[in-house]
């Protein structure tokens, strides 16, 4: 049985319909994704597991019991506020020690808990200190430690990350992860970025508009995207408008207007006639100076359009004769020089036939 | 900071202060006539403490301003709360109302609803009820602008974190609003201790508060007694002033 399960979920504010129909279980142990653009219900979603907000349609089941009209308090579960909400008026290891004294948990108890939990977060010398004199790192380390401390069944997260600088992120990544394995706690984590998602989850569910586009581990959302939406959303990609002209055991035809015609193996589920996007990833394609020899289903000749040096890789965009443009992306291996073409440069790029994917339209 | 400003802000602050230098100054004139400085004296002051009429005025201003402040407090509390919580355009119109309301408006509508609906015999019950009701809007303000300025997640916080609605109000709404509550009972307590408008319509004859003592004593002549009085009352506001200053930082501490 799953940990959780969210059963039709539906929650409408006025014409406004913010979350649509969603099912979802989440299951034990799991590092759990909700990933979508501001706006798709992700956080909604969150709010009502969390007993803050109300489903107006479904239920939502926590070890197989409902949990509607279960007041927050009563929930065996904690949330990782944005702003983190710590209190303002207590120190760290008051801030700590809430949830349990709450609980009705012993003073000497409380006082060994407080203490383990700050040696897990590295903050055993701001026991004493208020909110305000920590660092974001810092209080982002106390919100997630007064969560766990209770040890709850789930804890939420709501875009914990998000009030933090590029590289503080990056670390507090490696914390969650490590803190997430440690504690074994099911985590539930809202957030826009992608790349946070990919890195930290073990599934993710993809959101737009109040429903959830694609529920998949990273890998499987990063290569074999649902729709435009969920490929277009996750990582950088090529959509080429594209028709289905032929499907054969060894893959499926397509014709593009600017590519012409190309073969994508394995054959997706698609029909005969189906239209949609040719998806294809930029680190997929390769390029090749014209006259040199290289072994690729689909060739084209072009010129490099632009080139975006990002230190460990270059993003080319190369214009095709036919005036399609196609990102390539190229990991800056070779010692000496910083890239290997420049702007104006004629290039052959290519990729094989499984390098990409077919993505149908709905209808 | 630059010299004419030096001097426009001393201007602004003597604007202020001298008045109130004169009358505690005057309070020690060994003379009966405000014009010139005598000598020092205590007299006023003995003379003051010898006026049965004055004490009791002033016993019963300052019970009627600790009682009616303290009741403001509570009732301007949950007024504040409500306001932030339900955000009604109706309920901040109806709460703040009586404090811009004319203070003669309000002491002529209260006076003829005492007496004509409620027949109710004018005295310490009449002031007591007058001056909760021009309180409770001035401690509703204070506490609403407080909450405002929070983070409403805090609240949730608390709820998610195990909390009941009364331990989330009792081990973090009211800590988070003392400052304000301090701020808005003080400033109830000044407006109870001072108000002559309201209280001289609703006091009736058989209890007097010290504004209205004062008056009736300048109405025969102005005496420097009434100076030593002003003192004394000076001398109270500012120690409270002091105390809520001293108890602010503690209070205010880690909300920025």
């Amino acid at each position: 049985m799953a940990l959780l399960e969210l059963r039709n979920i539906t929650r409408r504010f006025g014409a406004l319909e913010a979350v649509k129909d969603v099912s979802l279980a989440i299951e034990a142990g799991e590092f759990f994704t909700l990933l979508g653009p501001s706006g798709c219900g992700k956080t909604t979603i969150l709010r009502m597991i969390a007993g803050f907000d109300a489903p107006d349609a479904g239920d939502i089941l926590l070890d197989g019991a409902s949990l509607s009209g279960v007041p927050p308090e009563k929930r065996p579960l904690h949330t990782v506020f944005q702003s983190y909400a710590l209190f303002p008026h207590m120190t760290v290891a008051g801030n700590l020690a809430f949830p349990l004294e709450m609980a009705g948990v012993g003073r000497a108890e409380i006082a060994r808990r407080v203490g383990e939990m700050l040696a897990l977060v590295h903050l055993e010398d701001k026991a004493d200190r208020y909110p305000h004199e920590l660092s974001g790192g810092q209080k982002q380390r106390v919100a997630l430690a007064r969560g766990l401390i209770n040890r709850p069944r789930l804890l939420l997260l709501d875009e914990p990350l998000g009030a933090l600088d590029a590289k503080l992120r990056l670390e507090m990544q490696g914390d969650l992860i490590r803190l997430q394995r440690e504690v074994g706690i099911t985590f539930v984590f809202v957030t826009h970025a992608q790349q946070e998602a990919l890195a930290l989850s073990h599934r993710i569910a993809v959101m737009r508009a109040g429903r959830i586009e694609q529920c998949a581990t990273p890998d499987v959302l990063y290569t074999q995207p649902a729709n435009r939406f969920v490929a277009d959303f996750i990582g950088r990609i090529n959509l080429i408008e594209a028709e289905v002209i032929a499907l054969t055991p060894e893959g499926a035809r397509l014709r593009s207007a600017t590519l012409g015609e190309l073969l994508v193996a394995p054959p997706p589920a698609c029909a005969l006639g189906d239209r949609g996007a040719f998806a294809l990833r930029p680190e997929r394609v390769c390029i090749a100076a014209p006259g040199e020899s290289v072994e690729l289903d689909q060739r084209y000749a072009g010129r490099i359009r632009s080139a975006l040096y990002v230190g460990e890789t270059t993003l080319y965009q190369i214009a095709l004769e036919s005036g399609q443009i196609i990102e390539a992306l190229e990991a800056n291996t070779s010692p000496g020089r910083a890239r290997r073409y420049e702007a104006g440069d004629p290039v052959i790029i290519g990729w094989a036939k499984e390098a990409g994917v077919f993505l149908h339209d709905e209808s | 900071m630059k010299p004419w400003l030096w001097a426009a802000t001393l201007l602004v602050y003597a604007f202020l202060y001298v008045p109130l230098a004169i009358v505690a100054l005057f309070s020690f004139n060994d003379s009966l006539l405000n014009a010139q400085w005598v000598g020092f004296t205590l007299d006023w002051y003995r003379k003051l403490f010898a006026d049965e009429a004055m004490l009791t005025a002033a016993a019963n201003s300052l019970f009627i301003a600790l009682l009616s402040s303290s009741i403001a407090t509570v009732l301007g509390a949950m007024a504040g709360i409500a306001m932030h919580r339900w955000r009604t355009r109706w309920l901040p119109l109806l709460v703040i109302t009586p404090v811009a309301m004319p203070e003669i408006l309000l002491g002529v509508s209260l006076l003829l609803f005492f007496r004509q609906v409620l027949d109710l015999t004018l005295g310490f019950f009449s002031i007591l009820i007058a001056h909760i009701t021009f309180s409770i809007g001035f401690v509703a303000i204070v506490v609403r602008a407080r909450l405002a300025g929070m983070d409403e997640s805090l609240f949730e916080a608390a709820r998610d974190l195990g909390a009941t609605p009364w331990q989330t109000f009792r081990h973090i709404t009211l800590p988070l609003i003392l400052p304000a509550l301090t701020a808005g009972f003080l400033m109830s307590f000044t407006l109870s201790i001072d108000d002559f408008v309201i209280t001289f319509f609703v006091a009736g004859v058989g209890v007097t508060t010290l504004p209205l003592q004062i008056y009736s004593m300048i109405k025969v002549a102005v005496s420097p007694e009434v100076n030593a009085v002003s003192t004394l009352l000076m001398a109270l506001t500012a120690t409270l002033i002091f105390f809520a200053t001293r108890l602010a930082p503690e209070l205010l501490k880690g909300q920025r």
